[in-house]
Order: C-alpha cells, then structure tokens, then sequence
C-alpha cells in the first residue's frame, strides 16, 4: 500500500493542463481534441493519408487519368502481359490492360464506404449487442450472447455468400452484409468490458445518486469502453476490405467492372509473378490506410483519456 | 521481547548505512529514501512506521534486492547481511540469499502465493530452490512449517489450493513458506492489514512465538501504530523517506521527541479518545428502520443454474436509526454489514421491510425511488473507484445536481464551489480529475457529492479504512462538523474499533449476518456482554506498550460459512434487554 508510484509526482501537485473551471463538459472541449490532435506528428500523418484517400474517392472523376473501365489496346504488350509502371500508365496495367491509378482511384469510393460505413455499422450493431447484454444481463443478455456465440460459430464466408446470393448484390447491400457478419468480435468483447465495468463502485455510486441508465450507459460506461472501440474500429477497416474482396472473389461481392481495392488484388493474383506491382501497389494502399486509422485512432484515444494527459 | 537484549554488538545480522533509493524521472533523479541507517541485531524486531509515501515499503524492497530496476535502485550507502553487501552483489547470488537467508511476507496473501500451485508444491519448491534436498524431506519440511505456524489439519492443507483458504489461513502459508529455511531476516510487510483485527491478533501473536523460537530478526513494515507497540524493541519513524526518529519502543510512545511523531501518535484513534457526543433529545425522530431485514444470494449450480444453495448474507435484522444520530454496525468481513448499507440504498434486493421517513423501500414506485436517493447518500471505502475517472471533479459534484434537475447551470456550478469549499478543496479543483488528488482529498470529493443533495442520512461504507491515520482522523472531524452543522444521521460501517468509538452514538455489533449486541456507545464499550465483543475489542492493537498484553483465547476453528443448503439456514439469534436498550443475543 505504501509503495508510492516511484515515477509519479505526489498526487494533488500533478502538474497538468487545467481547463477552465466554468467549461465542464465534453462538447465544449471539442476544438481542444482537434488542437492537440494536430500537434502529434504521428496522428497529423495519419489524417494527411486519410485525406488523400478520401479526396481520391471524391474527386475521382476529375483526378483519373482514364477511364477505369476501359481497355486500352496499348495496355498490354505485344506477348498480352500488363504493362509496368511507365510515363502514360503511372503504377502499370492491369490483366485486361486497364490503367491501374485510374482504377484505385475509383476503387476508393468503394473500399472506403466499405471500410468506414460497413465497419462503422458493424461497430455499432456490436456495441449496443455487447452492452445491452453486459448491462442488463438476465435473459436479454443471455439470449443476446447466445445468439453472438451462434452467429461466431457460423462461417461468416458462407453467411455472406447466402446474405449477398438473397439480395442483389450492390455496393450497399455488400456493406450491409459485411456489418451483419463483422459485428460478432466488438459485441463479445464490448460484453465482456461491460460486465466488469458494470460491477465498479461508481456505478453503483452513480446508481444511489438516482441516475438512470441512459445516463449510467452514455455518460459512464461508453466513455470508458472508448479505448477498446477505438482499437477495434481501426483493426476492422482493414479487415472489411478484404473481406469485400473475398466476396467479390466469388462474385457476390461488388460486380465488375466496378473496382474495389480487394478486387483489384483478386484479379491480379494471378499475374503475381510476372506483374508483381498489381498486387503490391493496392496492397499497400489498403496497408496505408489501415495505418492512418490506426495511428490517428491511438491518438484520439490518448487525448480522451483524462488520466493520461501531461504524459505525452 | 519489549527487554532489549541489546548488548552484544557483534549480533548484527544487518547493517543498513546511509541508504539512499532514488527513482529516474524526467526531471532527473528523484530521491525516495534519504540517509537512512540501523542495525538490526539477532532476534530483535525493528519496527519501521510511517504513512503512505514515507519509504518505508521501498526500503524493505531495497533489503531484498526487489527494486523495479531500471527505474527506481539504490544510488547510494550500503546493506550487508552478516559480512555480504548487499548493494552491489549480482542478481544470481541475491536469488540464493532470498528465501533463504532474508525471507519477506506481503500485504496481501493471495496474490502474494501461486493460485495454480497447492500449497504443498509452493512450499516443497520453495525449499528445494535453496537446498536440493530429496522430495520426501523437503515435503516432510514444509509439514513441520505449517505445524509451526499452527494450521489446523496441515496434511490437508498440503493437497489444497490458495483459494480454499480463508485469508488468515493463506498468510499462516505465506509465514511457514517465509520461515521453512530459517531465515536471518524475516521482513514482514504490512503483514496484517488486509486482516481482520481478531485474526491479525493471532497472526501477530504467531510471528511473536516464532521469533522467540527460532531468534529470527524481524522488520515490521506499518502504519499502524497500534501494532508497533505490541510488536517492536526499536522504532524508525519515517516521512517523505526520511527518517523522522529513532527510539526504543517504550521511548517513543511515552517520550516523542519530533512533532511529526506526536502528531502521529495523537492521530491514532483510540477507545475512549474521542470526543464527547452532544446529546441527542429524549425522544427521537426515526428515520430509518429495518425490520426483520434479509438478504440472500443464490448460489447457482449445474447446466440450467438451478439454485443450489444461498449465502445468508443478512439475517432477520431489525434496527432503527434516529435523526441526527450516528449508528455504527461493527463486524469482521463477510459478517453483512456492507450488505445491509448496500440494500438500504437499494444496491441488493431484500426481504422484509427497510422503512425510510415512514415509507417502505419496496412500496415506492420509480419516481419514489428517485426522490428517496434525495434522502439517502453513501461513501464508499475507495473513493478512487467510486469516482468516474473520465469526469472532471466539477462535473462529478454537479452531477446529482443535474441528474435531480436542480437549479439553472449557474446556480449549479455556485453551489459545487460552495461544497468544495465545504470539504475543504479549493474551486480551481473543478477542472481537475480525480487521479490528480491524493487519497483523503479523493474522499473528501466523495463527500462533498454526497452533500450535494442535503441527504438525511449518509452511509459511510467503510469510508476511512483505506486512509493514513493522520488524514483518517482529519475526514473523521469533517464528518462530524458536517454532522453538527446539517443535522443529518450517519451509518457508520467500520471494522475498526477505536474509529467506531470515536463516531457513535449507537453500536451494533453484527456476527454472520446477525446482530449480537447493540446499545449506546457507553453500554457496549463500557460494558460488553456477547463473547465476540468481547473479543472484538481484546482483539485491537493498543498504542500502549506498557500495557500488559492477555493472551488472546484461540479460536477453535475458522468462522462458520454463511452458505446453507436451501430450505436451511442459521438459527435465529434472540436479542434480550439486559436495561437500557442494551441488547444482547442470548
């Protein structure tokens, strides 16, 4: 009990960023979160990569150079193999001699409404599974689980595959299967982190001051499971792209000639040899991206927790 | 032990000499442990005593060579056992030492031993570690421990598992492991305050026999002064890792030379210390009753969770609690007195009938409920984990404010400064979290929450077990200001005799979920009648150590489970008025 934390000033002199008495609460400390996320060099690259994918997307029509879908005749060489990266086709040609850079362009309109939307859905539909059931507990919680424990032990290949078979696959219906299938993970997880933090003495100090539990549940309880979803919101971005891909592998994914970047990957695999950059260039696209979620998303989370500020 | 046999000056075992410990930080080296030096001679027991944050754990950990290196190390001075220095001897050679020749019992038994591990097998290995003896011997050794540390039925405890202990028994195991080898140095560490007060009466009484038998040479690490004085030939008095004082035992308590060390030993509560009540009027208001009041927790078994059998938490209790008056339930863990606060504030279902202000807990409707936590606050034991660590301190305070939607936000913030300032906290603590305070500053935001609403009654749940004397007795005053002031009643739930003298009015001691005496503080201390509170207050370290110590008389066995098989259950304790509203169990 005495062993003082040997690298911590004595409490109550800590010196740490004091924000104005008169301001308490969240929202008004909104500018402050933007303000020191952008005095990390780590997070500010992050959200720089972030940017260009999402002005890639946006603008693709006026920043590709071709038209995704269109195969050029000197796309490929006299032998029919794609072209390397070159002065008119800047990252090479694909199998059927479309331009590479036109088609990642193009490709991140898709792969980032999956990525974001559907693993952002999924995230959603996993946090109110996981804390309605760690909450409430009882039967609602234990039906909840089991049918989490259920939809785990399903091969999430094959739901998809029958989800994406009933409806027309369409971009959106894509997305919407990927959250149906990828919600399993945060809800077990989040139910676990709930459960535990539902048995702590300020929830029970919050429960006698009257509190209900709207407020125990949004004020309380989320907050603290920020850390946890932050993490696995930026591991799922990667993840659900890929899996698209999968889907579109099997065609029920995206249909061609539309590009995703998971598509253009599966297109390509088998030109690994000979074509190595078909493959490396959307991979590490995907990589990047993943990167920049996470390492923006470790900064949010520092910046959130209180008990971490003046330890940058 | 208290006749210092202190002449032969070539019996020291350890020598500690201008010790300093210092820690890295940003700002360079913060120093822990300052020019700290003793000589601990063989079969004498130095205490070393001192409130949180005085070195007084980082020095015991330096002796065993267990610094969180790189971070924190010795930056200077020496330790030397017998003719070895300690300081500067390699990670190998101090492994062989530990155990073996300096031995170190922690705080908390259970996480100190291997849950995985019988406790044979940690005892045998820990033998074998040092002395590669065959399995039979090092078994039939670490039998003659738990023999010696007085276990009961120790050829069974050798089969069994840390968790099938109760918490005295596991730090019997932790004693016998320490002592196996026969140490020179036995460090213990806070050895008994994660115990109740009868079973650290036997603990202490334990490590006192085996340093006679065996001449081992102890250092007690404490902050309870109680302790010292039953225990200890010297004393070291610590603060801010410097040493305060240096005194044979009887010196100190009779004859402090610092004004730190007065000032400790004034904070250390005391039974019949404390301050006059003011009295109460003839006939008093009542504001809460509990009448034959149960609580049961199911125990599940099996595939479909069929209740297989109830803990008995709380049994048919029936008290009352006046206005402005200050009920104590007193009782070692696991006897129900937290469960009794925790149904009052309808934490945990219960049976019959809680009464507040006239109205019973189970007839009132949502909104009921909602106005009743107006009436009715509690303060947890650690106020770190009652307090969302998320919030800032002003949003924390304001928060019943606004769940109870009282006042505009300005008139809010108004009052949250006010209480501050009530609790003795300065108003540019409302921008801080609570990490940034210390533990007594941490309660005190407790309180001030649970003002915010202006309850009628506030239950204090154990709420100055976690912290120093010194600031235990500064929350105590709070309370009692606050009390004279606003006229609120308390219900006090302690474990700590003298703290409860020091509050009550009223007392009531409870024993397996049942009260077996309750009366005015006066009727229960100056006259106990039930034989455990009786032993209860034998049981309580007394800062005095002149006083004749009578021995304790042992339990025969461990405290009976509170778990009954359904459709059984406890016989229910019939409580007689032997005058005065003293009531005793019969």
């Amino acid at each position: 009990m005495s062993v003082a934390a040997p690298t911590s000033p004595e409490p109550g002199t800590q010196p740490g960023p004091q924000p104005d008495p008169q301001q308490a609460g969240p929202i008004s400390a909104a500018p402050s979160v933007l303000r020191r996320l952008l005095s990390r060099k780590l997070a500010l690259f992050g959200l720089f990569i972030i940017l260009i994918c999402v002005g890639g997307a946006v603008f693709a029509r006026w920043l590709a150079p071709f038209d995704p879908a269109e195969q050029f005749f000197d796309g490929l060489t006299i032998e029919g193999s794609p072209m390397p990266p070159g002065p008119v086709y800047w990252f090479g040609t694909d199998l059927l001699g479309r331009d590479l850079l036109s088609r990642l362009l193009y490709g991140a309109q898709t792969s980032l409404i999956i990525g974001i939307v559907a693993n952002g859905a999924a995230l959603l539909i996993g946090t109110l599974v996981g804390v309605t059931a760690g909450y409430f507990r009882g039967l609602i919680g234990a039906g909840l689980m089991r049918f989490t424990d259920l939809m785990m032990a399903f091969p999430a290949l094959l739901l998809a595959i029958c989800l994406a078979a009933i409806f027309q696959p369409s971009l959106w219906i894509v997305a919407m299967v990927i959250a149906c299938v990828n919600w399993v993970q945060t809800a077990r997880v989040v139910y676990t982190q709930t459960s535990s933090l539902a048995e702590r003495d300020f929830i029970a100090a919050e429960k006698t001051l009257g509190a209900g539990h709207g407020r125990i549940l949004f004020r309380h309880i989320l907050p603290h499971l920020m850390p946890t979803l932050i993490v696995w919101g930026t591991l799922g971005i990667s993840t659900t792209v890929l899996l698209e891909a999968t889907l579109s592998f099997l065609g029920v994914g995206v249909q061609p000639p539309t590009p995703s970047w998971g598509n253009i990957i599966f297109e390509n695999q088998t030109w690994f040899q000979a074509a190595p950059w078909l493959v490396f260039i959307p991979g590490a696209v995907i990589l990047l991206l993943a990167l920049a979620f996470n390492l923006v998303g470790d900064a949010l989370r520092d910046i959130l927790d209180p008990t971490q500020q003046g330890r940058d | 032990m208290t006749q210092p046999a202190l002449s032969a000056a070539d019996d020291v075992v350890l020598r500690v000499q201008d010790l300093q410990v210092s820690a890295r930080s940003d700002q360079g080296l913060i120093p822990l442990v300052e020019g700290l030096s003793f000589d601990l001679r063989r079969g004498e027991t130095l205490a070393i005593a001192g409130e949180s944050g005085s070195g007084k754990s980082i020095t015991s950990l330096a002796v065993m060579g267990l610094l969180p290196a790189p971070a924190v190390r010795v930056t200077g001075g020496s330790i030397r056992l017998g003719g070895t220095e300690l300081t500067r001897l390699p990670e190998k050679k101090l492994q062989s030492l530990r155990g073996a020749r300096i031995s170190m019992i922690f705080q908390e038994p259970m996480t100190a031993l291997n849950p995985v591990m019988s406790i044979g097998r940690q005892l045998t290995e820990a033998i074998r570690a040092h002395d590669p003896v065959p399995m039979r011997e090092a078994r039939a050794r670490a039998l003659a421990a738990l023999q010696a540390v007085r276990l009961s039925q120790p050829e069974r405890r050798l089969e069994q598992f840390p968790h099938e202990l109760s918490g005295g028994m596991r730090q019997r195991v932790m004693i016998a492991m320490a002592i196996a080898l026969r140490p020179d140095v036995l460090i213990a560490d806070e050895p008994t305050t994660a115990l109740d007060v009868t079973v650290q009466r036997e603990v202490l009484d334990l490590i006192r026999d085996l340093q006679r038998d065996l001449g081992t040479a102890v250092i007690l690490i404490t902050h309870d002064m109680g302790v010292v004085a039953e225990m200890a030939d010297r004393v070291i008095v610590m603060k801010k890792g410097r040493v305060v004082e240096t005194a044979l035992t009887p010196e100190l308590f009779e004859a402090p030379r610092e004004a730190y060390t007065r000032e400790l030993l004034a904070a250390v509560p005391r039974i019949g210390g404390g301050p006059a009540r003011p009295d109460l009027p003839a006939t008093p208001e009542r504001l809460v009753s509990f009448q034959d009041v149960s609580v049961r927790f199911p125990i599940r078994a099996g595939l479909l969770g069929r209740v297989a059998a109830r803990v008995h938490a709380v049994e048919h209790v029936s008290v009352e609690i006046f206005k402005g008056e200050t009920l104590s339930l007193v009782g070692e863990s696991g006897c129900g007195k937290s469960t009794m606060a925790r149904a009052l504030v309808g934490l945990v279902p219960h049976e019959g009938r809680i009464e507040v202000a006239g109205t019973a807990l189970s007839e009132l409707d949502s909104t009921g409920r909602k106005a009743l936590r107006r009436d009715l606050q509690i303060v947890f034991q650690d106020p770190m984990a009652a307090l969302d660590a998320r919030m800032t301190v002003g949003e924390l305070i304001r928060e019943p404010l606004v769940i109870h939607g009282i006042g505009t936000p300005d008139a809010q913030r108004a009052r949250v400064r006010d209480l501050l300032d009530r609790v003795g906290l300065p108003a540019s603590a409302m921008g801080r979290y609570p990490h940034q305070f210390s533990g007594g500053q941490r309660q005190r935001i407790c309180i001030a929450r649970a003002l915010a609403l202006k309850p009628k009654l506030i239950v204090c749940d154990e709420s100055v077990a976690a912290l120093d004397v010194s600031i235990q007795a500064r929350v105590l005053d709070l309370l009692r200001d606050l009390q004279r002031e606003m006229g609120m009643s308390f219900l006090f739930i302690s474990h700590d005799m003298a703290v409860v003298e020091n509050v009550s009015d009223r007392v009531a001691v409870m024993y397996l979920g049942q009260i077996v005496e309750m009366g005015s503080r006066a009727q229960l201390f100056g006259n106990p009648q039930h034989p455990y509170t009786q032993r209860l207050l034998a049981a309580v370290p007394v800062p005095d150590p002149r006083r004749p110590r009578e021995a304790l008389a042992r339990l025969a066995g461990e405290i009976p489970s509170p778990v009954w098989p359904l459709g059984q259950g406890p016989d229910r304790v019939q409580l007689q008025d032997i005058g005065g509203g003293h009531l005793v169990a019969r």
